[in-house]
C-alpha cells in the first residue's frame, strides 16, 4: 500500500523480472505464463506494457510481455493461449474468459505470480467479486502462487489483505503481508476562488472555465477531471471555445471509441498535449510524469477519491502534487472545503468490503463448467476461499447451481433444457458448445445503460414545432431512461444550455435552443453518479453548523449561510433540518440529511408514501446529494402546527419496514437493479450468437419478468441478488437506516412563509424518479383531460 | 365538488361527466368503459379483453402462452415459467366478471407451435376449466397457425359477429367493422419528468386493435407507422391504467 506516485507498479514486477532473467536454459523449455498482471483499465494495461519495455530492453532481458484486452484481435488471443508470453497484462473480464477456457489448467499450471493493480478501486464493485472468484481458481490451478496487490492508501488495509489470499475455515482469517510506503510529498491543493458568488445549483462550473483555461496556459500539462461524460463533453467544448492559443487539449472518456482513446493516450505519453479533460477512466494510475497540475471540476464526493485524483499530478514521491478543486455551485464549495480538510489530515473514506454478489457467482459457475467438469463440493470450497464469498452457505451455493442449470424455479419446467448437467460420475458439465459460446459473449459485470444522442436541430421560422433534423451538431448523449421521460416541448438543461426537446428521430433526441431566459422545466441529469461519501457529508454538516468555520470559506458562501440563518435556521452537526413552506399553489417540504442522492431518492419515495397516507396529496419530489424537496397539494405547515409530532413521526425509523418492502417491489430503481442482476447472471443475454444488435429494442422486458417473478417466486435467487444490491447500490437503503437512527429526536422543523436559501438549492434540483399520489393513473388522467378539452373545443 | 389532483385541472369526476356528455361514452365510475365500433357496443375490460354483451362474447388477443418456455427451448434463457398461469389468471378474472357464452382468442394464443406440448399439466387443466360450458374459438395467428388441436375448443381463421369481423392481423381497410390483434399496441404518456407506458386498445370507430394479454408479450408504441397504416384518419387509444381504462388522444401520446 502506497500513496499514489510512489512507483509501486514497477516494484510489483521486480520479483518477476528477476526470476525470469535468472531462469537458465529458457529457450529449450516450452513457453509458459509466469506472471499475470490485472488492471481495472485497458489503458492501464497498455501503459504498463509500455513502461515495462524500457527496463526489459535496457537490460536485454529474455522476457516477453503482451497485453490482452477486449481490443486484442482474436487470432492473437488464440496464440496467447497456445504460446503464452512470460508476462501477460490484462483486465478482470479477460481473466474470467481465460479461466473458463478449456486449456485453462495447462495455461496457468506454471503461473508463479499475479499482480492486481489499483486493488482499492477493483474491490468496490462487482468486478472485484468476479476477480476474487478468478483468483480463487488461479490458486487452485497453481498452488503456491504468489499474489501481489497494489493499492492506494485505504481505510481498512486488512480487507485487501484477506482478498489476496485464500481464506480457510479457521477462526483467524489469513492475511497477505502488508508493505506500507509512507509519506509522499504533501499536496499543494486549493479551491479555485473566483471572488464572486457561485450559482446555487448546477454542476457545470461554466463560471470557472476561463480560470481553468488560464491555469492550463500556466502549466506544462494539466489533467482536468470531471464527474460525468456529459460534463467532460461540456468542459472540453468550453475550453476549446476559449482556446485562442490553440493549445493541444484533448478529451478522454468511456464512450469514445477505442481508437480515439488510444490516440489520446499516446499523445499524452509523448508529451504532445497540454491538457486532457477526462472522467474516472483516467482516475487510476497511468503514469504521466509530465503532468504538473490536476484540476477537479465539480464535487469531490469522497476524500480518498480526490486524493487519488490529485496524485495523478507529479507522479513522483519527492514533489508535491499541485491541484485545484473547482466547485460548480455553493454546496460544492462546502464539499470542496471538507475535502481540503480531509486531505490535510490524510483521512480516508474508502468504502467497506463487499459481500460477493450472487449474480456474479452464477456467471462464474457457468464459466467453470465451460472450462471443465466440476465437482460441486470442490468448487464450493474454492469459492468460499475468496474473501467476498467467505460467508456463502452451502444451501445458497446449491441454489446458484440450480439457477445456472435450469433457472432455479420451484416449478421444474426447464429440466430438459438444462445448461449444465450432472453426469453419472457426479460432475457438472456444460450442455453444449453453444452454451459455452453464449457464456463467452456475455461475460463481465458492467451493464451499460442504453443512450441516445442529443442533436441540436434548427426550428423552421414561422412554423413552430417543425425541426430540421441532422443539420446541427451532436451535443452529447443522454440515457434512455431520461429520454423516455421527455415529451416534445419540454425544456431541460443540457451541456450548459436550456434546450427544448422536439422529438425522437431514430436513435437521436432532437432539440432546439430554448428562448433566452427560459427556466428548464425538466431537471437535467447532470449530477455525479457517485454519491457524496458519508465522511465528507459529516464534515459538510460540521462546517455548516459552525460559523467560525465560515471564515475559511469564500465570502459568498459565508453570506449565503448567514442569509439562511436569518431566514430560517442552520442545523447542528447531527440535526436534520426540515422546512415547510407554500410556493405558488403548492406546499413544499424540504429536508437536508446530506446522505447522498441515492439514499435521498429512497427517502423521497418513502416519505411520499407516508404523506399520501396522511392525506397531504404529494405530487412529486426531487433529490440531490444534500437534500430532498417534496411538493404536495395540501398545507403541510398547517398539519404540523395542528399535530406537533407529525414531522417527527414522518421521519420515524419504522419507515424502513413495510413501506420499504412494498415500495421496493414497484420501484423503477429496483427494476433497474433487477435488470442488471438478470443480465450479469445470464437470465437475459446481452449478446446472442448471430443476433444483430437491436439498439433500443430488447427481446423481452425485464420489468415484465420482475413482475411475474416477484408474484410467483418471491424468494428466487435473482430477487435476493437484487435486494442485496438495493441495500448499498442504487437505493442505498443501509445508509438511509443509519441516518434515520441519527436524527431521531433531532429534527428541527421550520414552517416558513417562503422558500429559504438552503431550500432553493434542492428545489432547483433533480428527481429522476418521482411518485405521485395515484401513481401512473394521475398522469393518464391528465392526458385524458387534454383529449376532452380538444373534444369540447 | 371535489378538488382535482393538480391545480387548475378539472377533477376526475368532472372529466368523466364531460366525457359522457361529449359523446365519448366513457360511462361514469366505470373501470371498464363502453364504446361503439361499427355500431356494436363494446366494453373495454381493464384486463385487456373486450366484452360484447349483445353476443355474450369475450374476446382476448395475443395470449402468447408458453413464451417463457419457448425462450428456454430456443436460447437457454430461463425466464420464469409462470407467464402462462399469470396470463390465464388474468383471463380467468375477465371470465368470472362477464360469464361469457363464447370466448374468442384472437390469435397468437401460443407463442409457438410447440407451446401446447410444453404446457404444465396444471395450466392445461386451467384452460379446460375455463372452456367448460362455453363455445371457445381459437383464431389462428402468425405464431400459432400450426396449432390445430389438443387444447380444446374449435379453430377458425376468422369469425363474424354482427357488424364485426374478428381476425388476428388487421386486414386491408375494412369495409365493415373489424377487431384485430397482432400489433401489441402500447401507449406512452410523458408528463413532468415521468413516463407511463401501458398496453392499450386503439380504435377509429370502425376498426379496433386489441392489446396483447400475454404476461411476457412486449408492446409496440401506437405512434409507430404500423398504426398510421391501420388508422389513416387517426385514432383514440384506451390505455390500461392501474384502476381503470383511460381514453387518450393521439396528440397526447409520445413516441418511444
Amino acid at each position: 500500500m502506497a500513496p499514489t506516485g510512489a512507483g509501486k507498479t514497477l516494484a510489483g514486477f521486480l520479483p518477476s523480472l528477476v526470476a525470469l532473467s535468472e531462469r537458465g536454459g529458457g529457450k529449450a523449455k516450452k513457453p509458459a505464463l509466469h506472471t499475470l498482471y490485472v488492471s481495472p483499465l485497458k489503458a492501464l494495461a497498455v501503459d504498463i506494457a509500455r513502461n515495462l519495455d524500457a527496463p526489459i530492453e535496457g537490460m536485454d532481458l529474455p522476457v516477453r510481455v503482451e497485453t490482452r484486452t477486449g481490443d486484442t484481435p482474436s487470432h492473437k488471443r488464440a496464440r496467447q493461449v497456445s504460446r503464452p508470453p512470460d508476462i501477460l497484462l490484462t483486465t478482470p473480464e479477460q481473466l474470467s474468459l481465460l479461466i473458463a477456457h478449456r486449456e485453462a489448467a495447462d495455461l496457468f499450471a506454471g503461473l508463479r505470480c499475479v499482480i492486481l493493480d489499483e486493488l482499492h478501486a477493483l474491490v468496490t464493485s462487482k468486478r472485484g467479486d468476479l476477480l476474487s472468484l478468478a483468483m480463487a481458481r488461479l490458486h487452485t490451478l497453481s498452488p503456491g502462487l504468489v499474489s501481489i496487490g497494489l493499492s492506494a492508501t485505504v481505510r481498512e488495509p486488512d480487507e485487501l489483505r484477506r482478498y489476496l489470499v485464500p481464506q480457510g475455515r479457521a477462526e483467524a482469517a489469513p492475511l497477505a503481508d502488508l508493505v506500507v510506503v509512507a509519506g509522499g510529498a504533501r499536496a499543494d491543493l486549493r479551491m479555485l476562488d473566483l471572488g464572486r458568488p457561485l450559482p446555487i445549483s448546477g454542476h457545470t462550473a461554466w463560471h470557472s472555465m476561463e480560470a481553468i483555461y488560464d491555469l492550463i496556459k500556466e502549466h506544462r500539462t494539466t489533467l482536468v477531471f470531471v464527474n460525468t461524460r456529459l460534463q467532460a463533453e461540456y468542459t472540453f467544448q468550453e475550453l476549446w471555445r476559449l482556446n485562442e492559443d490553440t493549445l493541444p487539449i484533448a478529451i478522454h472518456h468511456g464512450s469514445l471509441d477505442a481508437a480515439q482513446r488510444r490516440r489520446v493516450e499516446a499523445a499524452m505519453a509523448s508529451g504532445g498535449l497540454r491538457a486532457i479533460v477526462c472522467t474516472a477512466t483516467l482516475d487510476l494510475g497511468i503514469d504521466w510524469g509530465d503532468v504538473d497540475l490536476v484540476v477537479n471540476v465539480g464535487a469531490p464526493k469522497g476524500a480518498s477519491r480526490i486524493m487519488q485524483r490529485i496524485g495523478r499530478a507529479n507522479h513522483r514521491m519527492d514533489e508535491p502534487s499541485k491541484a485545484y478543486l473547482v466547485p460548480g455551485n455553493r454546496f460544492e464549495m462546502l464539499e470542496c472545503q471538507a475535502a481540503l480538510d480531509a486531505v490535510e489530515e490524510a483521512a480516508q473514506d474508502t468504502p467497506d468490503a463487499r459481500v460477493g454478489a450472487l449474480d456474479v457467482l452464477a456467471q462464474h459457475v457457468l464459466g467453470m463448467a465451460c472450462a471443465d467438469a466440476f465437482d460441486a463440493s470442490a468448487l464450493y470450497d474454492e469459492i468460499v476461499s475468496a474473501s467476498p464469498y467467505a460467508g456463502l452457505t452451502w444451501e445458497r451455493f446449491e441454489q446458484v447451481i440450480d439457477y445456472v442449470a435450469t433457472g432455479g424455479y420451484a416449478l421444474r419446467a426447464y429440466e430438459r433444457f438444462a445448461k449444465i448437467l450432472r453426469g453419472p460420475d457426479g460432475l457438472w458439465r456444460v450442455r453444449d458448445a453453444r452454451t459455452a459460446q453464449n457464456y463467452r459473449m456475455n461475460v463481465g459485470t458492467i451493464v451499460e445503460a442504453a443512450r441516445v444522442k442529443v442533436r441540436l436541430g434548427r426550428s423552421l421560422r414561422g412554423k413552430p414545432g417543425t425541426v430540421l433534423p441532422k443539420t446541427g451538431r451532436v451535443l452529447g448523449e443522454i440515457e434512455d431512461e431520461f429520454a423516455d421521460t421527455l415529451t416534445p416541448g419540454d425544456t431541460f438543461l443540457f451541456a450548459g444550455e436550456t434546450l427544448r426537446f422536439e422529438g425522437l428521430a431514430e436513435d437521436e433526441a432532437l432539440v432546439t435552443r430554448a428562448p433566452p431566459g427560459t427556466d428548464p422545466a425538466i431537471p437535467s441529469y447532470a449530477g455525479s453518479k457517485f454519491p457524496l461519501s458519508t465522511f465528507l457529508a459529516a464534515r459538510v454538516r460540521a462546517i455548516i453548523a459552525d460559523p467560525f468555520e465560515w471564515d475559511r470559506l469564500p465570502t459568498s458562501i459565508g453570506d449565503y449561510l448567514v442569509q439562511q440563518r436569518r431566514r430560517s435556521v442552520l442545523p447542528g452537526e447531527r440535526d436534520l433540518l426540515v422546512e415547510t413552506f407554500p410556493r405558488g399553489k403548492r406546499h413544499y417540504l424540504t429536508a437536508f440529511p446530506f446522505e447522498g442522492r441515492l439514499a435521498h431518492q429512497t427517502l423521497g419515495m418513502l416519505l411520499t408514501r407516508r404523506l399520501e397516507r396522511a392525506g397531504l396529496r404529494p405530487l412529486g419530489f426531487a433529490a440531490n446529494d444534500y437534500g430532498i424537496a417534496i411538493w404536495m397539494t395540501r398545507d403541510i405547515s398547517e398539519r404540523a402546527a395542528f399535530d406537533p409530532d407529525f414531522i417527527g413521526e414522518l421521519f420515524g425509523e419504522d419507515m424502513l419496514g413495510d413501506d420499504l418492502e412494498a415500495w421496493l417491489d414497484e420501484s423503477a430503481m429496483m427494476k433497474r437493479t433487477f435488470r442488471q442482476c438478470a443480465v450479469i447472471a445470464g437470465l437475459i443475454e446481452r449478446h446472442h450468437p448471430g443476433q444483430k444488435k437491436t439498439g433500443r429494442q430488447v427481446t423481452i422486458s425485464t420489468d415484465l419478468i420482475f413482475d411475474v417473478l416477484r408474484k410467483h417466486e418471491p424468494d428466487h435467487l435473482l430477487l435476493a441478488a437484487a435486494r442485496q444490491d438495493a441495500a448499498t447500490g442504487l437505493l442505498d437503503v443501509r445508509r438511509l437506516g443509519v441516518m434515520l437512527e441519527r436524527i431521531q429526536g433531532r429534527i428541527i422543523h421550520r414552517a416558513l412563509d417562503r422558500v429559504s436559501p438552503l431550500s432553493v438549492s434542492v428545489m432547483l434540483e433533480i428527481g429522476r424518479e418521482r411518485v405521485y399520489g395515484e401513481g401512473a393513473d394521475e398522469i393518464l388522467a391528465e392526458a385524458e383531460a387534454e383529449l376532452l378539452q380538444e373534444a369540447l373545443a | 365538488m371535489s378538488r382535482g389532483p393538480h391545480d387548475g385541472s378539472p377533477s376526475p369526476d368532472a372529466i368523466e361527466d364531460a366525457l359522457v356528455a361529449a359523446g365519448l361514452r366513457l360511462e361514469k365510475t366505470q373501470k371498464h368503459p363502453t364504446i361503439t365500433v361499427a355500431g356494436e357496443v363494446l366494453t373495454l375490460d381493464l384486463c385487456g379483453g373486450i366484452w360484447l354483451e349483445a353476443h355474450r362474447t369475450l374476446i382476448v388477443s395475443d395470449l402468447h402462452l408458453e413464451k417463457g418456455s419457448a425462450f428456454a427451448a430456443r436460447s437457454g434463457q430461463f425466464l420464469p415459467p409462470y407467464d402462462t398461469r399469470e396470463t390465464l389468471a388474468c383471463l380467468h378474472e375477465a371470465i368470472v366478471r362477464h360469464d361469457p357464452a363464447r370466448v374468442v382468442a384472437l390469435g397468437d394464443s401460443f407463442h409457438d407451435a410447440r407451446g401446447p406440448e410444453r404446457m404444465e399439466p396444471g395450466d392445461r387443466a386451467m384452460v379446460a376449466a375455463l372452456q367448460e360450458g362455453r363455445d371457445w374459438v381459437w383464431i389462428a395467428g402468425n405464431h400459432d397457425a400450426a396449432v390445430q388441436e389438443g387444447v380444446g375448443g374449435r379453430y377458425a381463421e376468422a369469425l363474424t359477429l354482427g357488424n364485426l369481423v374478428l381476425r388476428h392481423e388487421p386486414g386491408p381497410a375494412p369495409s365493415s367493422g373489424e377487431i384485430a390483434g397482432h400489433l401489441h399496441p402500447c401507449g406512452k404518456v410523458a408528463a413532468r419528468g415521468r413516463a407511463v407506458r401501458r398496453r392499450c386498445f386503439v380504435t377509429d370507430g370502425q376498426r379496433l386493435i386489441m392489446p396483447a394479454l400475454g404476461a411476457f408479450a412486449g408492446g409496440l408504441n401506437v405512434r409507430d407507422k404500423a398504426f398510421d397504416a391501420a388508422f389513416p384518419k387517426g385514432f383514440t387509444a384506451y390505455l390500461l391504467g392501474d384502476g381503470r381504462v383511460f381514453a387518450i388522444g393521439r396528440a397526447q401520446l409520445a413516441r418511444d
